[in-house]
């Protein structure tokens, strides 16, 4: 791959075949874009120094979003905010990370150039280092223009343990802000469906946000970055096998109007519909209002809300109060969201 | 959003809960009212209006969902179309999961199959206009509200000359169904609330053949106020008066309906006898392409067979009564044991939308 | 059975018009029905026009919501 990105050159499997091809990608391309000293000795793996570290968080996931390329972001910032996300809900302070590429054949090199720059940008205004990776180049067909794999390693912060045998009756359910942007965003941009919107991906990486309160906020139970499945999949999970439920309430849930009108056009339910910038926090309600001040102060929370409480009513189930005051269950997907005309 | 908003308004709504419990006050008796569209039915549940009404007022989901009572042998045919050389199914979301005797679109996309999800008909119609080497069947599925789109495309697709462009009719008519139903001596339903947007189309006189069964109808909007309002009609129907239509949604149904779209109706698509998964045949229920229009038309193209007799569900399974009011998703034995969302055995657990569906995740 | 979305018509062109609801656009066939104008809000469905909404209607069934004794 040439450093000038030519426009027509195409990823080749000679680029992942450990050849000329190969080290070039990496010196010249790789290096260039994620420079630190711990990747550029190329060692097979990165060492790594922890200073005054109790627990380390580590973490790993795997991106396949398609379009790889849509409004408010990429998969490569997909993927290093993915896995920030991952270390800051657990309370830690992200540091490291990995990236293993999987590059379709026939793949623009263009294409590949601006999504590692993206990684790079996001890792560099994040504060986490990129220290060790792969390339490996398929054959046409075997991945669907590019897959990405990072794992993450954090160092823990947060001096309580966060878990779901924390919450208690009474506690307040918290968020960030609007949901189901990322998803909508991501089916929007997938042309077929005819509609033009100005939704934009929240990808955003919230490990600062989350410190912070965290810092100020000694009682946060449990939290957790409501991705696929949206919302109402993060709070089954909660209310799974426990003695109590959760009641949401419609109208303290921020959604914003483009998002809610593309979701009534395709019968979606926002509540569903994946986020990449979003961060569910379960605390006792004499902290709630403070946590979403904090927020509120950051540009990644300036909607944050209360939005539910943790309730003896019933167990195990999420429901939610409805705008016009009726109440239903909101269960756990059972089948893919997909648009209906029904 | 303009025109949903209004009609979501939570003081409004408890007015009208408030007003229906008032009419009811003091009533010993149930009332059934069954409600025949799927989009109805979600409206009902996704708002939780059921939480807001007495519990002596019953809403049961009648046949008016597409993907319930589309029967099983036309997903079979569309799966067996799907594995031909050359073709490329496109189809509405909702009809990829509806289960077929051994499988289902999902599951063939997922087996390599070239099945695409469109929004409308016109894009399956530009699908095959990108395409010319291929031939591209689209699922015809839905009542009154959508077969006139599907009508257009195919106007569309003969001025244009396109020639790999075909659909495979399921298309059923809602007024025959509910004369069955209606017909049935069995049945105990104490009122209509009439579809939305079918009725924009037919228009309100459509229904004039329900005067002879005395049962009241309002055809209601698909907001939370409007299915509440038509309630609180029928209520007052059955309290003071001769049962008549009457019309909530006059902001879009009009007496005699979308004549035009109703045109296009009559210029493409003929009546026909069809299969209602659960109800069985309905005589004259069915839309299936006219004779100058069979170039378009899958089932002449592809020498698509329907099996007879025509397949049906388990014995145990309940569907049926279900559909037409007379049983509930509990008295159905496979229900919730081996009949469940992610394994349906019959229509009305397949759809999101069915009575089965919506009776499982929502069981308080 | 069905999905319709009161869509705002932002411009027209024959049988096709752009309508949007929020920011979310798309374009539509208005074949189905007879006259279309710029501001008015149409039912959706399907990527077609199906019916016009009438504002004086809509108007009316609201006002009769609010003066309506609970």
């Amino acid at each position: 791959m040439s450093i000038e990105g030519d426009t027509m050159s195409k990823i080749l499997l000679a680029h992942g075949s450990g050849g000329r091809l190969t080290h070039d990608f990496i010196e010249k391309v790789i290096l260039k874009k994620y420079g630190n000293p711990t990747l550029k000795r190329l060692t097979d793996s990165a060492i790594l120094r922890l200073e005054k570290t109790k627990y380390l968080a580590f973490t790993t996931d795997s991106f396949v979003v398609n379009p790889i390329v849509f409004k408010g972001g990429d998969i490569g910032k997909l993927a290093v905010c993915g896995t920030i996300n991952d270390l800051a809900v657990c309370g830690a302070l992200p540091l490291y990370i990995s990236c293993a590429l999987i590059i379709e054949e026939g793949l623009e090199e263009l294409t590949l150039a601006k999504i590692l720059d993206s990684m790079a940008a996001e890792a560099k205004s994040s504060g986490v280092e990129i220290v060790t990776g792969d390339t490996k180049v398929v054959e046409r067909g075997n991945a669907d223009k590019l897959f990405i794999n990072t794992s993450g390693i954090g160092a823990v912060k947060y001096n309580k343990i966060l878990s779901v045998n924390n919450i208690k009756i009474g506690d307040r359910i918290v968020i960030n802000g609007p949901i189901a942007d990322h998803g909508m965003s991501v089916l929007l941009a997938r042309k077929e469906l005819g509609f033009k919107s100005e939704i934009r991906s929240d990808c955003a990486a919230l490990h600062r946000l989350i410190l912070t309160v965290l810092k100020k906020c000694s009682n946060v139970k449990f939290m957790r970055d409501p991705t696929r499945g949206g919302l109402a999949t993060t709070m089954n999970e909660i209310v799974s096998r426990m003695p109590f439920g959760v009641r949401l309430f419609e109208e303290k849930i921020p959604l914003n109007e483009s998002t809610k009108a593309a979701c009534e056009l395709l019968g979606l339910d926002p509540l569903y519909i994946g986020n990449e910038g979003k961060v569910i926090m379960v605390l006792p309600e004499r902290e709630a209002d403070k946590a979403v001040g904090i927020m509120k102060k950051s540009n990644l929370g300036r909607r944050a809300a209360i939005i539910g409480e943790v309730t003896k009513d019933f167990k195990e189930k999420v429901i939610i109060r409805t705008s016009v005051g009726g109440e239903r269950i909101v269960d756990m997907l059972s089948k893919e969201a997909l648009p209906r005309i029904c | 959003m303009k025109y949903i908003d209004e009609y979501r308004n939570f003081k409004l709504a408890d007015k009208l809960s408030r007003r229906i419990h008032k009419l009811v006050d003091g009533d010993s008796r149930n009332y059934n009212f069954m409600e025949v569209c799927g989009t109805h039915t979600n409206t009902f549940f996704k708002f939780g209006l059921r939480s807001l009404l007495p519990k002596n007022i019953q809403l049961i989901s009648g046949p008016g969902c597409p993907v319930c009572v589309t029967d099983t042998s036309y997903i079979d045919n569309s799966i067996r179309l799907a594995g031909l050389k050359d073709i490329i199914i496109t189809t509405f979301g909702d009809m990829m999961q509806v289960p077929g005797s051994h499988s289902s679109l999902y599951e063939e996309r997922a087996k390599g199959c070239d099945i695409r999800i469109v929004y409308s008909s016109l894009d399956a119609l530009e699908i095959a206009g990108h395409n010319p080497s291929r031939e591209i069947v689209f699922l015809a599925v839905g009542f009154e509200t959508t077969a006139p789109t599907i009508g257009i495309a195919i106007l569309e697709a003969k001025r244009r000359n396109i020639k790999n462009f075909f659909i495979y009719s399921a298309h059923k008519l809602i007024p025959p169904a509910l004369k069955q139903l209606s017909e049935d001596s069995d049945i105990c339903i104490d009122g209509f609330i009439l579809p939305a947007h079918v009725s924009a189309i037919i228009g309100r006189d459509a229904y004039d053949f329900l005067k002879e069964f005395n049962i009241p109808a309002v055809i209601a909007g698909f907001e939370p106020l409007d299915m509440l309002q038509g309630i609180a009609m029928l209520l007052n129907q059955l309290k003071h008066g001769k049962p008549k239509i009457e019309i909530q949604y006059d902001r879009v149904v009009k007496r005699k309906g979308n004549k035009k779209a109703q045109d296009i109706l009559k210029k493409v698509f003929a009546v026909s006898d069809a299969e209602w998964r659960g109800l069985g045949n309905i005589p004259r229920s069915g839309l299936k392409l006219r004779r100058q229009f069979r170039n378009f038309d899958a089932e002449n193209y592809f020498k698509i067979k329907s099996p007879r007799p025509p397949l049906k569900d388990k014995k145990s399974c309940l569907c049926g009564e279900i559909l037409k009011g007379k049983n509930v998703p509990e008295d159905c034995r496979l229900f919730a044991r081996v009949c469940t969302p992610e394994n349906p055995k019959g229509p009305c657990m397949v759809s999101s939308e069915g009575s089965c569906s919506i009776y499982y995740k929502y069981k308080t | 059975m069905c999905l319709g979305v009161p869509m705002k018509v932002v411009s027209k062109r024959g049988d096709k018009a752009e309508v949007k609801s929020g920011e979310t656009k798309r374009e539509i066939n208005i074949a189905l029905l007879k006259d279309v104008g710029i501001g008015d809000y149409v039912i959706v469905h399907a990527g077609f026009a199906i019916e016009k909404i009438n504002k004086e209607r809509a108007r009316e069934t609201l006002e009769i919501l609010r003066e309506m004794q609970p």
